[in-house]
């Protein structure tokens, strides 16, 4: 049968009624458990895997594309409402999404999230049934060396795009490069900066950074700041989308989708880093500049297509090669020894009923969490109107159920031998990161590239390292591919570009733009 | 309001399988690793053969399980309700994080399943089997790039032991440590590494469509279903397993230890855990009581001499 064939197959035992409603279930556990910060869809899979075990694969595996579409999807939607981003690929969707909602615009900011996954999904599971084997091979000839050019691109990318002030950007960038040096180095076993401290071994969690810096530092700063004045507007003009937000969405959507795609399907990308990039790549091709750090649409289209659209395509690799990527993925790898299946190579030759039931199921789920979230979006806003000291302290809340929900480790804390009461390390490092978040907020230092810096930063040593360790010290295996010297060069251009542009005197314009994104 | 009521109901979704459990079994890892597996496994099996009514599975991930150790050891002391699932990879990093619990306070139960290790090496490369790599590496060790998980794991190790073995100083091992086997296969695929070394199972659907070359297997003797020499018929006397276990915690009495010894037993001989390792494709190497705690003190002891001889361990 061919691909078409299969595909329609698959679509209509997954349109049967039994199914849907195992995708309707899968949808609303996924999406109220994703919601916790702290609790990405990897966990969510995790979490709910055994309520899976008992149904029929073709059940199962519905339930499962559900429950983990379900997941990133709650993410967003804590990310825009309440600034508490659940998984370090829903970041940057908080940087736009909230100051949307804090401006009335709460509906659309989800309106955009929800149809933009939507479209990435839908596009990226199609690329991912006909173009699989074709990007896999591309991203195999991904070596240390190129993956590397790649993150100095996303650096060079990054820290443009978020500093209003490239001087405190990159100070912000630094402090999250530092912190990621914590834990133990990968490459020869030792720990580094964890001061003897057994939790500091695996490094700073991502989300408990992000969470920290983003909500429990914006609850200190609302809290310092005099009278709490409100400055949520819960509802301005329409819950849905305007014609002109229509018109600026479409193409960060399909732009997100072809960013997100290709990085998802490589063997060491992770997601956030296509967040990133289409983040940068919005904020240089908007024809609204100046609405960028204060709300801009585009800036959570692009982002949250990339997201989608990357989730696909991780499953390139695991379903063609077996390589599980990401926490996620290798969770479906579970999910499919569930029925003795070890996916490979040889899947989609031996198993292809199950492969295509897989990618409809996709589909269906997706659908699925757009028909039920574009209702909910009215009821979600109404979150907003919520007086402030309410709306924080339940943010606060949140924040920390969900951290303890990720990490329940504890430990008993003596104080002089008098007292003893148990603790959360984590807890600890989430208010510690709030204190933090609130002093580069009181000092107007961008957040955003201290948790960029903590997720590329690692990758680019990482990989730095292995390059010069399989070249035995030759530096010159960092520029041995065309692959790496095309992102080199790009990442060059994009330093320069400004530089050059000051030199024939078009600095005014720069200036300008620069001035008007304070 | 409507977050706190959501909160409530996730809070109470995620502490629902939590209602008064025979055994509660700590995965010392995230959920979705080998160990994560191996605790749920064990859940399915004690429920659905009745061995236990109810079973909890709790995550206490980092530091190659040595943060759920310290916290189980703590905690769990004299309670003979609290199982902890480990394994070989845990005798290395408690070694090279300088823990300060160690598996010495733990009650072994038993080794559960095992893993041997695998070296392959792309279709396309020069080297055909393993007295070619011997050559290569007799010749230039820092020229044999090798691919595998976590620097001290199991991979590590094995690497270490097969210089060592063949004559080659262990410290001049030119190993590249990706974040588990899944990522060094893309390297291995890709040609960026000269040979790759980690589980069977991570390489077993290349090795059988053909990418990918299997030039030895670290079994003692030839392992059924896998079309490979053992690194002994290859000329290097080294074997490794890298083994699952379960243990539980100290200060039970030795009533206590039979009981769980007996349920554990139960359970490795019942239907559902049969059916569970050959749907995840591991490998019975089941060992018991005594005659595994002085396995685990052999490979204590061995672990630590490789991890000096790297010169992870000081």
């Amino acid at each position: 049968m061919d691909t078409f064939g299969l595909l329609a197959q698959g679509l209509l035992t997954a349109l049967e009624p039994i199914n849907m409603l195992y995708a309707l279930i899968g949808v609303t556990l996924g999406t109220a458990v994703g919601v916790l910060p702290g609790i990405g869809p990897a966990l969510t899979v995790a979490l709910l895997l055994p309520v899976t075990y008992k149904l029929d694969p073709a059940g199962s595996l519905i339930m499962f594309a559900g429950i983990y579409y379900g997941g990133m999807y709650g993410g967003s939607t804590t990310s825009i409402l309440l600034n508490t981003p659940g998984e370090s690929a829903s970041i940057v969707t908080a940087l736009e999404g909230n100051k949307m909602a804090r401006n009335g615009r709460g509906g659309p900011a989800l309106a955009t999230a929800a149809i933009g996954s939507f479209v990435a999904g839908l596009l990226a599971t199609i690329g991912l049934a006909f173009i699989a084997p074709t990007v896999v091979k591309m991203a195999l000839s991904f070596g240390p060396a190129e993956y590397f050019a790649l993150m100095i691109l996303a650096f060079m990318t990054v820290s443009a795009a978020f500093g209003d002030s490239t001087l405190r950007g990159l100070t912000a960038l630094f402090i999250g490069l530092a912190l990621g040096l914590i834990g133990i180095d990968l490459q020869t076993g030792q720990a580094r900066l964890a001061f003897g401290i057994p939790d500091l071994l695996d490094g700073v969690e991502v989300t408990t950074l992000a969470v920290a810096l983003f909500a429990v530092g914006e609850a200190l700063s609302v809290a310092a700041s005099k009278g709490g004045d409100s400055t949520i507007q819960a509802i301005k003009g329409s819950v849905w989308m305007t014609r002109e937000d229509w018109r600026r969405s479409w193409k960060p959507w399909l732009r997100g989708t072809a960013i997100g795609f290709p990085i998802g399907a490589m063997p060491a990308g992770g997601a956030e880093i296509g967040t990133f990039l289409s983040y940068s790549v919005e904020k240089n091709l908007t024809t609204k500049p100046e609405e960028f750090g204060k709300g801009a649409i585009e800036g959570v289209a692009g982002p949250e297509a990339a997201n989608n659209a990357s989730a696909a395509g991780t499953l390139v690799p695991l379903l063609t090669l077996g390589l599980p990527t990401t926490a996620t993925a290798a969770i479906m790898l579970a999910g499919f020894q569930q029925f003795g299946l070890q996916p490979g190579p040889l899947l989609f030759a031996t198993n292809p009923q199950l492969v295509w039931g897989l990618i409809a199921s996709l589909l269906v789920a997706n659908l699925m969490l757009l028909v039920l979230n574009l209702p909910l979006i009215g009821v979600w806003i109404k979150l907003l109107t919520i007086p402030t000291p309410w709306l924080y302290a339940g943010i606060l809340l949140f924040a920390t159920l969900g951290t303890i929900g990720a990490n329940s480790a504890v430990f008993q804390l003596n104080v002089f031998g008098l007292f003893s009461w148990p603790m959360s390390f984590e807890l600890g490092m989430l208010l510690a990161f709030g204190l933090l978040g609130y002093g580069l907020r009181r000092f107007g230092y961008p957040i955003a590239p201290v948790v960029v810096g903590l997720i590329l930063g690692p990758m680019a040593e990482q990989q730095l390292r292995r390059a010069l360790a399989i070249s035995q010290g030759d530096p010159m295996i960092l520029v041995h591919s065309p692959i790496a010297i095309v992102l080199l060069l790009l990442a060059a251009t994009a330093v320069l570009l400004p530089l050059y542009l000051r030199a024939r005197g078009r600095g005014k314009v720069l200036a300008q733009l620069g001035a008007s994104e304070d | 309001m409507k977050q706190f009521v959501l909160a409530t109901i996730v809070a109470g979704a995620i502490a629902l399988p939590a209602a008064a459990a025979d055994y509660k079994i700590m995965a010392p890892a995230a959920p979705g690793g080998g160990w994560d597996q191996t605790a749920r496994s064990m859940q399915t099996a004690l429920q659905d053969e009745k061995i236990s009514a109810s079973v909890q599975v709790n995550n206490v991930p980092g530091a190659g399980g040595t943060i759920g150790l310290a916290q189980f050891v703590n905690q769990a002391n004299g309670d003979p309700a609290q199982l902890i699932v480990g394994g070989y990879v845990m005798v290395g990093a408690i070694l090279t994080n300088a823990s300060p619990v160690t598996l010495d306070q733990v009650t072994p139960i038993a080794r559960l399943t095992g893993e041997y290790e695998a070296l392959v090496v792309p279709a396309a490369s020069d080297i055909k089997d393993m007295a070619g790599l011997v050559a290569k590496l007799k010749a230039d060790p820092g020229a044999v790039s090798w691919g595998g998980g976590s620097a001290g794991g199991t991979d590590h190790i094995t690497a270490g032991l097969i210089a060592k073995a063949v004559g080659v100083d262990p410290t001049k091992v030119n190993y590249i440590a990706y974040s588990g086997g899944g990522e060094a296969l893309a390297a291995i695929l890709g040609g960026q590494v000269t040979v790759g070394i980690s589980g069977y199972g991570e390489f077993a659907e290349q090795i059988k469509a053909g990418t990918l070359r299997i030039i030895g297997i670290s079994s003692d003797a030839k392992v059924e279903g896998i079309d490979a020499p053992t690194f002994k018929e290859g000329g290097v006397d080294v074997s490794i397993q890298n083994w699952r276990m379960v243990a539980a915690a100290p200060g039970i009495s030795a009533e206590q230890k039979a009981a769980v010894l007996a349920d554990v037993d139960k359970m490795v001989t019942s239907a559902s855990w049969t059916k569970i390792l050959a749907d995840k494709g591991w490998a019975n190497t089941y060992l018991a009581g005594d005659e595994f705690a002085a396995q685990l003190k052999k490979d204590t002891e061995s672990t630590a001499a490789i991890l000096k001889d790297i010169g992870l361990v000081k």
